[in-house]
């Protein structure tokens, strides 16, 4: 009985769903732009006050979200192209998707994971198309070579939201963005150096990540720009440790032999460089940390990270949020009741400090915050 | 026996030449800058966080640094010589050899330990063995069935590292036990990836000296069936390189793991094949086969790390370092090529023969 009354109620989302998705197919400016006023009032803290509302009390819109769907009739079919499991990074995104899209929530996920093979990707997706999904997600492992796939998604009809990374293609070829931006997380680490220094001189060193890797990228502009506008900082010198804990032990190797005593801030662009270059101090007998004369500062904020941090080895720890889900759920929610939507949502990247440093920029660590990481 | 030692000289003249150029770079480059001149060859002794001292200096840099691909070159050098070819799956095998070695002394699935949960030499053993296996692997293809070694090894190449990922569970596992840093890290004051790296190249060269396998070798190299008919059995040689290769990228494999105590399977070794085939051309090895030098391969190997550090030390950023190496690498293969060899010693002849007539 309930079955028959799901199977009917489904059916008619199907419908709705494709109805709403043709509609924003054919007048790919119109939905956004019509909601744009009123959303771009509230755009700068729009994205921060939704991620925490969803974060903490996570069933909340979720209950919310079934309500909707019982209104509007059954599950949500959503497909996610995920990039791969190569990091614990990406580990806790997967499961991130798969504890927010869950049943209960009125969701059905089809998770596939691409093991960064582009063409595996693309046909996970058109995959999706096939079996005429409601949402599609993807988060790309190339930036390049969508348009095909994106239009045959648009001729489904099926809103495509991409998350995480960017990709070359035109906005009007999908509905909506979800992700990071990592120039913010430059410049993040930087304000909290100028906050910390107050005033002092500061002598940097950069190990910067795999080159042309948008993350490394990303993260130097967003620093260098912070940088560049205080005449008392100094970028020594900037070399790639290509993310690695090995590259970031040679780099800080050869900066120690060539700024012996002139620097006293270390900037890696990963964790696994900091590890290196956390390595290459000690085998050098330079201090490091809260504790110590260079200033550390480090991205990523992976489990490992954030206990070097809280040990006060890593003065700082700018995170790169992998908790995207809620953020895109509260996207699909919207697309769904066919309200106001953002086009593009950035997911807010909080930034950590070793006990004993306050900060306006970052979270002083604790073990209860190192405890509750979903990563 | 002076003639012979005439001809290794002049064999070895050019790479240590090569080498020599690399390194007066820095000087030169230290003398522009205002440094003393000679700060790049300074080594000291200074103490590390926890106490011990440990010699300390760029020249220690690329002797420790160097030691993965100098230890790969030694079995490229023998797989070079044998099969004419080039065994491709030297990094990935480094990879893999790590890879089981952690996933064994952490357990499967588990990232992060401090304590071993298989004891040590257990997972040295199998790290090392599981390389020899590949090495058996590849050298049966390329001896028995006659597989072009690269095509051969290009199996394991891609195979390897995935495998490596599959037993870490494509994780980085990390095993933080003070007697696993070791391989990686300082035995006194000098650090042990030198030790290991100079241990190998001893006892490849004493083997090679003082048996007849080298001899073996360069003859199956120059001509397998001519070999084979004089009573060598080339098919079980050649196996044997490619399994001493196999070993070679086993215990680097185990020093590059030991160095960042942890299996970061994806990056371990990562186009090292090509550092250590570039290791025995950049010795004067043709990589044609036959006739091999294993010093020229080893001091190739340290060119190449000359080259990395002296880019670090004049501060080439890393998006413009891949041309200067390049162009390094240009010039040392040139200055080693048998046309220009020919030009040098044609140009000298002359000006012997001008000095003559004048006199």
């Amino acid at each position: 009985m309930l079955r028959k009354k799901l199977a009917v109620l489904f059916a008619a989302a199907m419908v709705a769903a494709t109805v709403a998705g043709c509609g924003g197919g054919d007048t790919p400016a119109a939905a956004p732009a019509e909601t744009a006023p009123a959303a771009d009032t509230a755009a700068p803290a729009e994205p921060a006050p939704k991620e925490e509302a969803a974060a903490p009390a996570e069933t909340a819109p979720a209950e919310e979200a079934a309500a909707d769907n019982a209104a509007a009739g059954g599950t949500i079919s959503v497909g996610y192209a995920q990039v791969g499991h190569e990091s614990d990074w990406r580990t806790a995104n997967t499961q991130n998707y798969q504890n927010t899209f869950t049943a209960e929530n009125g969701y059905e996920l089809q998770l596939v994971d691409c093991d960064n093979d582009n063409a595996a990707q693309l046909e996970a997706v058109r995959n999706f198309i096939g079996q005429e999904l409601d949402y599609i997600v993807i988060a790309p492992i190339e930036t390049a070579g969508w348009d095909t796939v994106l239009q045959e998604a648009k001729d489904a009809g099926i809103p495509v939201i991409i998350a995480d990374r960017e990709i070359d293609a035109d906005a009007s070829m999908y509905d909506a963005w979800v992700g990071t931006n990592t120039k913010n997380e430059g410049v993040t680490a930087g304000n909290w150096l100028a906050e910390y220094l107050d005033g002092k001189e500061a002598n940097i060193l950069v190990i910067e990540g795999t080159v042309g890797a948008s993350a490394a990228l990303g993260r130097s502009e967003g620093f260098n720009e912070v940088a560049a506008s205080h005449s008392e900082w100094k970028i020594l010198d900037s070399q790639s440790g290509d993310f690695t804990q090995a590259g970031g032990q040679e780099v800080m190797e050869s900066f120690i032999k060539s700024y012996e005593g002139q620097f006293n801030v270390v900037v890696c662009q990963n964790d696994n460089e900091a590890y290196g270059a956390m390595d290459a101090m000690d085998a050098a007998g330079i201090t490091y940390g809260v504790d110590g004369d260079v200033i550390l500062i480090s991205f990523d904020a992976t489990h490992d990270g954030l206990q070097y941090t809280l040990d006060g080895k890593i003065n700082c720890n700018v995170e790169c949020n992998p908790i995207q889900a809620d953020v895109v759920a509260s996207v699909i929610q919207a697309m769904n009741s066919g309200s106001a939507f953002e086009a593009t949502t950035l997911v807010n990247d909080e930034a950590f400090v070793a006990p004993g440093i306050t900060s306006q920029y970052a979270t002083t660590m604790t073990e209860e915050i190192l405890a509750g990481r979903a990563y | 026996m002076g003639k012979l030692k005439d001809i290794t000289k002049k064999r070895l003249f050019l790479p240590i030449f090569s080498m020599i150029l690399v390194i007066l770079i820095n000087v030169v480059y230290d003398i522009a800058s205002g440094n003393p001149p000679f700060s790049f060859f300074s080594i000291t002794i200074r103490p590390i966080t926890g106490g011990s001292s440990v010699l300390f200096g760029r020249l220690i840099d690329i002797l420790n640094r160097g030691s993965e691909v100098a230890i790969l070159a030694i079995g490229m050098t023998l797989v070079v010589s044998s099969s004419a070819g080039t065994d491709i799956s030297v990094g990935s095998v480094m990879s893999l050899s790590g890879g089981l070695c952690c996933m064994l002394l952490a357990g499967y699935g588990v990232t992060n330990v401090s304590e071993y949960a298989s004891p040590l030499w257990v997972g040295l053993l199998a790290g090392v063995g599981i390389a020899c296996v590949c090495g058996l692997f590849n050298g049966f293809l390329v001896a028995y069935l006659n597989i072009q070694p690269m095509v051969a090894t290009l199996i394991l190449w891609s195979a390897g590292r995935a495998i490596g990922l599959l037993l870490c569970n494509s994780q980085i596992v990390y095993v933080r036990v003070p007697s696993f840093q070791i391989f990686g890290s300082y035995v006194g004051i000098i650090p042990t990836p030198i030790i290991i790296a100079a241990v190998c190249i001893l006892i490849a060269s004493l083997v090679l000296r003082f048996t007849a396998l080298g001899t073996f070798i360069q003859g199956v190299g120059i001509n397998k069936k001519a070999a084979r008919i004089s009573g060598f059995n080339s098919s079980k040689i050649i196996l044997l390189t490619y399994v001493i290769c196999g070993l070679c990228a086993g215990i680097a494999g185990l020093v590059a793991t030991s160095r960042i105590y942890s299996a970061d399977t994806n990056n371990i070794g990562l186009n090292m094949e090509l550092d250590a085939i570039l290791a025995v051309a950049l010795g004067g090895n043709s990589l044609g086969g036959g006739k091999f030098n294993l010093a020229g391969s080893i001091i190739g190997a340290y060119t190449i790390q000359s080259v990395t550090t002296t880019l670090y030390a004049l501060g080439v950023s890393s998006a413009q370092a891949p041309v200067f190496k390049a162009i390094v690498v240009i010039l040392i293969v040139v200055i080693q090529a048998e046309p220009v060899k020919e030009y040098f010693k044609k140009m000298s002849a002359k000006k012997l023969a001008a000095k003559e007539a004048r006199s």
